[in-house]
């Protein structure tokens, strides 16, 4: 309880003190030091249940919520590992990696900057709460997609701003529209009046909340800023949008509202449902034409990011368990990815994959733990991508959607199909000429991606009852459970 | 700029600025804050900016004070917001007597994080505009 303010206090203090210092070895330390202990601190809130956090002490008036509240439950737990271990992993990447730009400590203030944005936006219980924090993070993320100030990256930039910012409208509407109904922001009592006195403004605030996180979570038709913005940015900040932003930004926000608030009806589970197959379909065959490494890698997530809204607007708790498996496991691999796509950048050079080739020689720790990504995002059996389209796909037949289902598996195929080609074209095949001179990249970055390895290859694990129990289990609940989320209320 | 310009902002910035401390102070009872007070009191920087100009190099130490003016007044509220924490074991807590209603002293702390965002956002817009008048400066 003591320590849930820490997720916000910590980062922002970072972010403020790195902004006035110069020395670089600082940043390094406390950027490092403060995503440790948040990792550590989320990884302690396994341990306690359902807790809800009033800011400034502020007690409801006669069962009314006045004040701001904080809400930590199984989902927010789950989201919380994730957003922290890859920001630690990518804070480690940076310390080599960002030694080539200039102001690293700006890097650092705006990195700080998102991930306070983001632990708010899975911390807090009040929708107006959630769109401030939703702000910070999206503010912070345009400009360290800038952050190379070259002219690609200034123009990917300005249009993911733009999107950017349409999507935030239409989430600030949306929010609007729903506090003049309901007269509350609280979203525990939101899910309370919206019960009681019916659920009218549901259908076209759905629609608005549907197309503003869409685009944050960039779902099929409001996908277009992806794949600029993500490979314009730094390696590690790239790693940290597809691996985290995008989801918490937009499916964990999204599922929070229609799930526990709004309460997921037919047409709603329909509606995510396509959009999540026309996502998975449409990013998949998209990436296999790339031949720029790191927008493979962005149409990879628009196509990944559609397995997970399958699984979770199926609605099903195993389609719910599959959802966020898979959604566990994007943020390990393609987080992994990305770092491994900017070793690749940092020892040649280049990303163009034409002008690559053989380097799994060079750079054994790059090439291995890039293989051990690409087999696991493909769905390849023992890795942990396989466990989740494997529970997604067993979810869909048991709720009879089988067409579902098939596209579920054609997509599996086409994401084999584009990891194979990454492999051969970066990785395997004879070393080019002008790359004989490719070193392996330095400690740090190695350090981070072998831990991501790692990971990949241990996390169907999670699928085991024990461990099962401790992470996925309270997560899947708090979905399941709907909009009982309003008892929240009476803490 | 002519004579007329420089004269009549040097005798109007001082004005503006003690206008935007006074929006600040009593922003817990009448219209405004520390965001409205900020905003007028970078508008004097603006004017001072426009009618004397300055040195690329003057500017650029300007530009430096003013970035660092803005951090620490963002530290500032931290630090408000922490001292809740530390004291009171709550975010945000107020930790400060309420005094009496619609006096200067009163409203806890939130005259402090009033003044806190006055200086976050004096120095920002400052920042920017600086920021802006280099800009134009490297283009020519």
């Amino acid at each position: 309880m003591y320590f849930l303010p820490l997720f916000i206090g910590l980062p922002l203090f970072g972010a403020f003190v790195l902004s006035l210092i110069k020395p670089r070895r600082v940043g390094d330390v406390l950027a490092n030091l403060i995503n440790l202990s948040l990792l550590v601190i989320s990884f302690l809130l396994l341990r306690f249940g359902t807790l809800v956090y009033k800011i400034g002490g502020w007690e409801p008036v006669n069962g009314i919520p006045i004040g701001i509240y904080w809400v930590k439950d199984g989902l927010s737990t789950l989201m919380l590992i994730i957003v922290n271990l890859v920001a630690l992993m990518a804070t480690i990447f940076s310390v080599n990696y960002m030694e080539r730009f200039t102001e690293k400590n700006r890097y650092y203030c705006l990195f700080l900057l998102m991930l306070a944005g983001m632990n708010g936006v899975i911390l807090s219980g009040d929708m107006f709460n959630l769109f401030v924090f939703l702000e910070i993070a999206s503010i912070a993320s345009y400009s360290l997609v800038a952050f190379g100030t070259g002219a690609e990256e200034l123009e990917a930039a300005f249009k993911y701003q733009i999107m950017g910012t349409i999507a935030s409208s239409f989430i600030l509407f949306g929010i609007a529209l729903l506090y003049s109904y309901t007269g509350t922001l609280n979203m525990a009592d939101m899910a309370r009046v919206l019960a009681t006195k019916g659920t009218a403004p549901v259908v076209f605030v759905g629609a608005l909340f549907i197309m503003g996180f869409g685009m944050k979570a960039a779902i099929m038709p409001f996908h277009a800023w992806l794949p600029d913005a993500h490979p314009s940015a730094p390696a590690p900040i790239s790693a940290m949008l597809s691996g985290v932003l995008i989801k918490v930004l937009g499916i964990y926000a999204l599922i929070r509202i229609i799930f526990n608030v709004f309460g997921i009806t037919p047409v709603l589970s329909d509606i995510l449902m396509v959009l999540g197959t026309i996502s998975l379909m449409v990013g998949g065959l998209l990436a296999i034409g790339q031949r720029d490494f790191k927008r493979l890698l962005a149409y990879s997530s628009i196509s990944q990011v559609g397995y997970i809204i399958l699984g979770i607007g199926l609605g099903t708790p195993l389609g719910i368990l599959g959802g966020l498996l898979h959604l566990l496991n994007h943020s390990v691999f393609k987080s992994l990815l990305f770092l491994n796509s900017g070793a690749v950048v940092y020892a040649t050079g280049t990303r163009d994959m034409q002008k690559l080739g053989g380097l799994n020689g060079k750079m054994p720790v790059t090439g291995g733990s890039s293989f051990i990504a690409s087999m696991s995002i493909a769905g390849v059996p023992p890795f942990s991508g396989f466990w989740s389209k494997l529970v997604i796909i067993i979810a869909c037949l048991f709720a009879n959607r089988f067409g579902f289902a098939i596209w579920a598996i054609v997509g599996s195929i086409i994401t084999l199909a584009y990891y194979m080609k990454v492999q051969r074209d970066v990785f395997f095949g004879p070393l080019r000429e002008d790359l004989r001179e490719t070193k392996e990249v330095p400690g740090f970055m190695k350090f981070s991606m072998i831990i991501l390895a790692v990971l990949c290859v241990s996390m169907g694990l999670l699928l085991i009852p024990q461990l099962r129990n401790i992470l996925l289990t309270p997560a899947v609940e708090v979905l399941k459970n709907g909009i009982e989320y309003a008892g929240l209320i009476s803490y | 700029m002519s004579e007329i310009v420089k004269t009549v902002s040097r005798i109007f910035a001082p004005l503006i600025i003690v206008f935007g401390i006074y929006v600040t102070l009593h922003g817990h009872l009448t219209p405004g804050g520390g965001f409205a007070g900020g905003l007028i009191i970078a508008g004097a920087v603006v004017l001072l900016v426009l009618a004397y100009g300055g040195e690329r190099e003057k500017l650029e130490g300007e530009k430096k004070s003013t970035s660092r003016l803005e951090s620490s007044g963002i530290l500032l509220f931290w630090l408000v917001a922490v001292l809740g924490l530390v004291v009171g074991g709550i975010f945000f807590l107020n930790i400060m007597g309420k005094g009496l209603p619609f006096t200067i002293f009163s409203a806890g702390i939130i005259p402090v994080c009033n003044i806190a965002i006055a200086v976050e956002v004096g120095g920002a817009i400052s920042t920017i505009l600086l920021a802006l008048v280099l800009f134009e400066k490297d283009e020519n």
